[in-house]
C-alpha cells in the first residue's frame, strides 16, 4: 500500500511540474499581456491625448479674474465729493468649488440672515454665469457677519469673503434726483451691455447722471490669470492687466446752494432751478423732498420701496425734470413781449381793469385778482401787480397762433436739452395740439386763460428757468448742462427796447411799490427782476390770483394752489436765471417769492 | 548538506531570501519614498515612518521565509479557521468608520481580511497538495467554498477590493492545480450568468463606483472627480512629465488621496509616460522573477502558494493602476509597496517572504 501510494505519488511529482509549469507560462502570459495594456494605456494618455489633459490641468489650475475697475467720482462745481467709493465685504460662492450649493447656503443663511431676494438673485447671476466663476450671495456685509463667516470659511468650500467697493452718496437725499444711483445690472441692463466691458462688474448707473455719464465713469475692467488650487483659493496671480479706472465727473452743481435751496424749502415740496445765463450751467437742481439714493445701491428693501412710493409727497418723483405745472402768471412777460413783438400793444399802452373780463358775445367772466380792479395800468403796471385783465385783452388781440409761436421759441413744450434721462416736455398748446388730442377746435374762451398761464398749458420748472435765461440774456442763453458750460444758443431776437421794457415791469415786481414780490426785494443787495405765479390744483375758475391766498390758507393743504417764482439777478447785467415752484403753497408772492430772494442772496454771496 | 549549500549560495541560502528579487524591491520601495515624499506636500515626517513600516514588512518577511513547509501545511487549517473566526467577529464587533473591517485590539487595530490574503491561500494550497493534482470535483467544490466563505464575509464588511484579491488568489490557486479548461470556461460563463446577482449583492456605494466607471462625467463633482482628476494627472504629465514636486493636480488639491490609493497618478504627472515605463518595468521584473521562484519550488504546495502570493501582487498592481489610469472603477486597492500604509506592505512583504521561503527549499529534496 504504501509503496505503491509513494511510488503513485513520484509519478504524479513529475507531471504536476509539468502541469503547474504550463499554467505557470500561462500565467506570465496573461501578467505580460496586463502589463502590456497598461503600458499602451498610459502611451494614450500621455503621449496621445497629453494636450487635452494638459490643457485641462491648466484649465483646473488657472482661472481669469476679472478685475472691476473703479467707478469715477461725482464732485460738484467747487470738487466737493457727491459719489464715492467705499470699501467694503461680500459673500460670493464659486458654484463649481461647492460640494453641494444647497446646502453650502443653508449652512451660509445659518451663519448670516439670507433674503429671499438675495437667494433668487443668487441663484439669476448663476445661471448666467460660468461654474468657476464666484456669485455674490450677500453684499454689504457688516463687521460682526464678516468675523463670524471668517472663522467658519474653513469648512465651507468654494466660499469667499471678497473686498470690494461700495458707491456711496454722502449728500444722500440733498442731489439724489440729480446724481440718481446705482444699481446691480439686471436683466434688461445685460440685453444692451458690452459683456466685456461689464465683466466683473455688478453695478451700472440706474438714474440721474450715474446713468447720464455711464460711459464716463464706469471705465474699463481689467483681467487676471491666476492659479488656484481645488478649493478655489488663489494661490498666486500669474499675470494681471489693470483695469481702467473711470474718470471723475465735476458737476455744476453747487453743493452749498442746492443745500441753501433745500433749506429755504423747509419742509414744503417743491422744485429749484438755478442756471447760469451765460453758460446753461446749473447751479442748484432741487426736487423736494428727496430720498436716500444709498438704500437703492443694494437693492432696497420691497417694503421700504413701497413706502417711498406710497409717500403722498411723492419722493422719488423728480419735480424740476418732469413734474408738469400750470405756470400761472409766470408765463406774463413772454406774453409781453410777443405784444410788443407784434405792435399789439407799446410800452404806454393803457388797459383799464374794472375786475372783469367778457369776451364780445360772450357771458362769461374772467375776473382780476383784485375784486374791484386795478384801474388804468399800462404794461409796467400790469406785470408788477400781475393784472390779468391786461393780460386777457393782449391775448385775445395776439391771438392763440402767435401766443404759441413765441412761448416755443423759449424752448417750452419740448425739452431743454438738460445732461438727465427722462427730461419732461411740458405742454405748448396750439390750435393743432388740441385737434390732435382732443379733437376740437381752438375756443376764444381759451386764447383769454392761456393769456395768465392757465388751460391747456404745462412747464417743467427746469423749461420755466431755461426761458427765463432766454429772457435776461435778451435772447441768448445756453442748453442747461451739469457738466461744463452748455451749448449756446440764440433763441429769440427782439430790439433791446423790447427787453427793457419787460425788464421794467419785471423789476417793478421786485421794486415798485406796488409789486407782488416786494416784500422780499430788501432781501437781496443787488436789484431783481421777477414774476410771481400761482397755478390752481383745484378745480375753480380761471380768475384766481395773489388774491386768493387768504382763502387759501383755509383750505386742507393739498388742495392748496401751487406757487411758483420765476426770476433774475442782478438787473442791469443778469448772471442767474431761476425758478421756484412750492407745491401746494399757496400763493407766489409769498410763498415762492421769498425762497428765490434768499437763494439769489446766498448766490451772489458765493459769487455767481 | 548545510555547508555545500552554504558555499552555493551563500548568505541569502541562510536567510532563504532570494537576492535578485530582493533587489528589484528595494529598488520598488526606494523609488515608492522618492514619489511619496512629493506627494505628502514633502513632509519627510510621513517618509520616514512609511521607513518604519516597509521596515516591518521586511522583517515579516524575513520571518515568513524560515518557515518549514510542513509546518505551514499543519497549521492552514488551524490559522485559516482562526481568520474566518475573526472575520465573523469583525461582522459582530468591529468598528470603522462606514465599513467594518477593524478590530481594536486596545494598543492596535487589527484588520483580519488582511490575515485572510495569506491565510485562504495557505489553506486551499494545502488541500489541494493532499491529493494528485488536478483536484477531482469533490475537492473543487471544496476549494470554491473555502474561497466562497472569506469572500462573502469580507464583501459584508463591506470591502469590495480585498474581496476580490482574496478571491481571485484562491482562484489563481486553483488554476495553477491544473483546473480544466472546459471547468474554466463553464466557470467563467458562470460567473458572468452571475453578475446580475453581485450587482445586486453590492452596496449602493459599490454600484455608484461601477456606474461612474462607466461615465464619470454623470457626476463630475462627486463621484466622477477621482477617476477624472487622476486622468487629467496622468495625461497632462506626458513624456517626461512636470518634475519631481511640480505636479499641479497633485500639489493643487486636485487629485484625491495623492499618497496612498492615486500614488501612481502623482508618479505619472511627475515623472511622466517615461517614470511609468520604468515603474512599470520594475513591477513586471519583480512579478517575473517571482513567478520564476514560484514554478521550481520543491513540491505542488510550494509552487501552488508561491504563486497565488506573486499573482495577489500583480492583481494589486493591476487594480490600483488600472483604477488610476480610467480601465478599472475606483477599487480602494494601494499601489504594492509604494502607497503609504503599513498593513498591506507588510501582508505583501509577508507573502514575499513565504514564496522565497518556499522556493529556498527545494534543493533540499534530494
Amino acid at each position: 500500500m504504501t509503496t505503491s501510494i509513494s511510488r503513485q505519488r513520484i509519478r504524479d511529482e513529475a507531471a504536476e511540474q509539468r502541469l503547474t509549469q504550463r499554467r505557470f507560462r500561462v500565467l506570465i502570459l496573461l501578467v505580460v499581456a496586463a502589463l502590456l495594456a497598461l503600458g499602451a494605456r498610459f502611451a494614450f494618455l500621455q503621449l496621445g491625448a497629453h494636450e487635452q489633459y494638459a490643457a485641462r490641468a491648466d484649465d483646473n489650475r488657472i482661472g481669469l479674474r476679472a478685475l472691476a475697475p473703479n467707478r469715477g467720482l461725482i464732485l460738484d462745481r467747487r470738487g466737493r465729493v457727491l459719489a464715492e467709493n467705499r470699501p467694503a465685504y461680500r459673500l460670493v460662492v464659486v458654484p463649481e468649488r461647492a460640494r453641494s450649493l444647497s446646502a453650502t447656503i443653508d449652512r451660509l443663511a445659518a451663519l448670516v440672515p439670507i433674503s429671499e431676494r438675495e437667494r433668487e438673485r443668487f441663484e439669476a447671476q448663476r445661471a448666467r454665469s460660468r461654474a468657476f466663476e464666484s456669485v455674490i450671495l450677500k453684499s454689504s456685509l457688516t463687521e460682526e457677519e464678516v468675523g463670524r463667516l471668517a472663522v467658519e470659511r474653513h469648512h465651507l468650500r468654494g466660499v469667499e469673503i471678497e473686498p470690494y467697493l461700495q458707491r456711496y452718496y454722502p449728500h444722500a437725499e440733498s442731489v439724489a434726483h440729480v446724481v440718481g444711483y446705482v444699481g446691480r445690472i439686471d436683466q434688461n441692463d445685460l440685453r444692451r451691455l458690452d459683456a466685456e466691458r461689464y465683466r466683473g462688474v455688478t453695478h451700472i448707473g440706474k438714474t440721474g447722471v450715474e446713468q447720464r455719464f455711464e460711459s464716463t465713469l464706469h471705465g474699463f475692467p481689467g483681467l487676471e490669470r491666476v492659479e488656484t488650487n481645488a478649493q478655489g483659493r488663489v494661490l498666486r496671480v500669474l499675470e494681471r492687466q489693470v483695469p481702467q479706472p473711470g474718470r471723475d465727473l465735476v458737476l455744476t452743481i453747487d453743493i452749498d446752494l442746492q443745500r441753501a435751496a433745500i433749506e429755504s424749502l423747509g419742509d414744503q415740496a417743491g422744485a429749484i432751478v438755478m442756471l447760469d445765463i451765460d453758460t446753461g450751467e446749473s447751479l442748484a437742481l432741487v426736487s423736494h423732498p428727496g430720498f436716500d439714493p444709498n438704500t437703492f445701491v443694494h437693492g432696497i428693501a420691497q417694503d421700504d420701496y413701497d413706502a417711498l412710493l406710497r409717500n403722498p409727497r411723492r419722493p422719488l418723483f423728480n419735480r424740476f425734470l418732469f413734474g408738469g405745472y400750470e405756470p400761472g402768471s409766470t408765463v406774463k412777460p413772454f406774453l409781453a413781449l410777443a405784444g410788443l413783438e407784434h405792435g399789439v400793444i407799446t410800452p404806454e399802452t393803457q388797459v383799464f381793469s374794472s375786475g372783469v373780463f367778457r369776451l364780445p358775445g360772450h357771458g362769461r367772466e374772467y375776473r382780476d385778482w383784485r375784486r374791484e380792479g386795478h384801474g388804468w395800468v399800462d404794461l409796467e403796471l400790469a406785470l408788477a401787480e400781475s393784472v390779468n385783465v391786461y393780460f386777457y385783452e393782449l391775448a385775445v388781440a395776439l391771438g392763440i397762433d402767435r401766443i404759441s409761436r413765441e412761448l416755443a421759441l423759449f424752448g417750452f413744450g419740448r425739452e431743454t436739452g438738460l445732461d438727465l434721462p427722462g427730461e419732461g416736455q411740458g405742454v405748448l398748446p396750439t390750435r393743432s395740439w388740441k385737434r390732435a388730442r382732443f379733437g376740437q377746435p381752438w375756443y376764444p374762451g381759451e386764447t383769454v386763460i392761456t393769456g395768465i398761464g392757465q388751460g391747456f398749458t404745462v412747464v417743467t420748472p427746469l423749461q420755466l428757468a431755461h426761458a427765463t435765461a432766454a429772457l435776461a440774456g435778451r435772447g441768448r442763453t445756453a442748453i442747461p448742462s451739469l457738466n461744463g458750460p452748455g451749448e449756446s444758443v440764440q433763441m429769440v431776437v427782439h430790439d433791446d427796447w423790447i427787453w427793457e421794457a419787460v425788464f421794467q415791469g419785471m423789476a417793478a415786481v421786485m421794486h415798485g411799490s406796488t409789486g407782488t414780490a416786494r416784500a422780499v426785494a430788501d432781501r437781496v443787495d443787488t436789484q431783481l427782476a421777477g414774476k410771481t405765479g400761482t397755478a390752481q390744483v383745484f378745480g375753480r375758475p380761471a380768475d384766481n390770483d395773489e388774491e386768493e391766498e387768504r382763502e387759501q390758507d383755509e383750505l386742507p393743504r393739498h388742495l392748496r394752489n401751487h406757487a411758483l417764482f420765476v426770476g433774475f439777478a442782478p438787473l442791469e447785467a443778469p448772471t442767474i436765471a431761476v425758478s421756484v415752484v412750492v407745491e401746494h403753497g399757496g400763493g407766489g408772492a409769498s410763498v415762492a417769492a421769498p425762497v428765490a430772494a434768499e437763494l439769489i442772496a446766498r448766490a451772489q454771496a458765493l459769487g455767481y | 548538506m548545510n555547508a555545500l549549500a552554504l558555499d552555493r549560495r551563500g548568505i541569502w541560502s541562510l536567510l532563504r531570501l532570494d537576492p535578485w528579487l530582493l533587489l528589484l524591491l528595494m529598488l520598488l520601495m526606494g523609488t515608492g519614498l522618492v514619489v511619496l515624499y512629493s506627494a505628502t506636500e514633502n513632509d519627510l515626517g510621513t517618509v520616514w515612518r512609511q521607513v518604519v513600516r516597509l521596515g516591518v514588512g521586511v522583517f515579516a518577511m524575513l520571518v515568513l521565509a524560515q518557515l518549514p513547509p510542513n509546518f505551514l501545511r499543519q497549521w492552514a487549517p488551524g490559522i485559516y479557521a482562526l481568520a474566518v473566526g475573526l472575520l465573523i467577529v469583525v461582522a459582530l464587533i468591529g468598528v470603522g468608520e462606514g465599513a467594518q473591517r477593524w478590530l481594536d485590539l486596545g494598543v492596535i487595530r487589527f484588520q483580519p481580511s488582511e490575515a485572510m490574503k495569506l491565510a485562504l491561500p495557505l489553506m486551499v494550497s494545502a488541500h489541494l497538495a493532499r491529493r494528485p493534482l488536478p483536484p477531482s470535483v469533490p475537492d473543487l467544490a471544496l476549494c470554491l467554498a473555502l474561497i466562497a466563505v472569506p469572500v462573502a464575509l469580507i464583501q459584508s464588511q463591506p470591502d469590495l477590493g480585498t474581496s476580490i484579491l482574496v478571491g481571485l488568489s484562491g482562484l489563481c490557486i486553483l488554476f495553477l492545480a491544473g483546473l480544466g479548461w472546459r471547468i474554466i470556461l463553464g466557470l467563467g460563463a458562470l460567473a458572468l450568468a452571475a453578475l446580475p446577482v453581485l450587482w445586486w449583492v453590492m452596496h449602493d456605494y459599490q454600484r455608484n463606483r461601477v456606474l461612474t466607471f462607466l461615465d464619470p462625467e454623470r457626476d463630475p463633482l462627486g463621484a466622477g472627480w477621482n477617476i477624472i482628476q487622476s486622468k487629467i494627472a496622468v495625461g497632462s504629465g506626458g513624456l517626461g512629465g512636470k518634475g519631481w514636486t511640480q505636479g499641479s493636480q497633485s500639489h493643487l488639491e486636485f487629485l484625491p488621496e495623492p499618497h496612498t490609493d492615486f500614488i501612481f497618478a502623482v508618479l505619472a504627472e511627475e515623472f511622466g509616460f517615461i517614470g511609468v515605463l520604468g515603474v512599470l518595468s520594475l513591477y513586471g521584473l519583480i512579478i517575473l522573477r517571482g513567478f520564476y521562484l514560484a514554478s521550481r519550488c520543491r513540491d505542488s504546495f510550494g509552487r501552488l502558494l508561491a504563486g497565488a502570493m506573486m499573482f495577489m501582487f500583480f492583481v494589486y498592481l493591476l487594480v490600483n493602476v488600472g483604477m488610476v489610469s480610467g480601465l478599472l472603477p475606483v477599487v480602494g486597492v494601494p499601489l504594492p509597496l509604494v502607497s503609504y500604509g503599513g498593513t498591506s506592505a507588510a501582508t505583501l512583504l509577508a507573502g514575499l517572504g513565504l514564496l522565497m521561503g518556499l522556493h529556498s527549499r527545494r534543493r533540499f529534496m534530494g
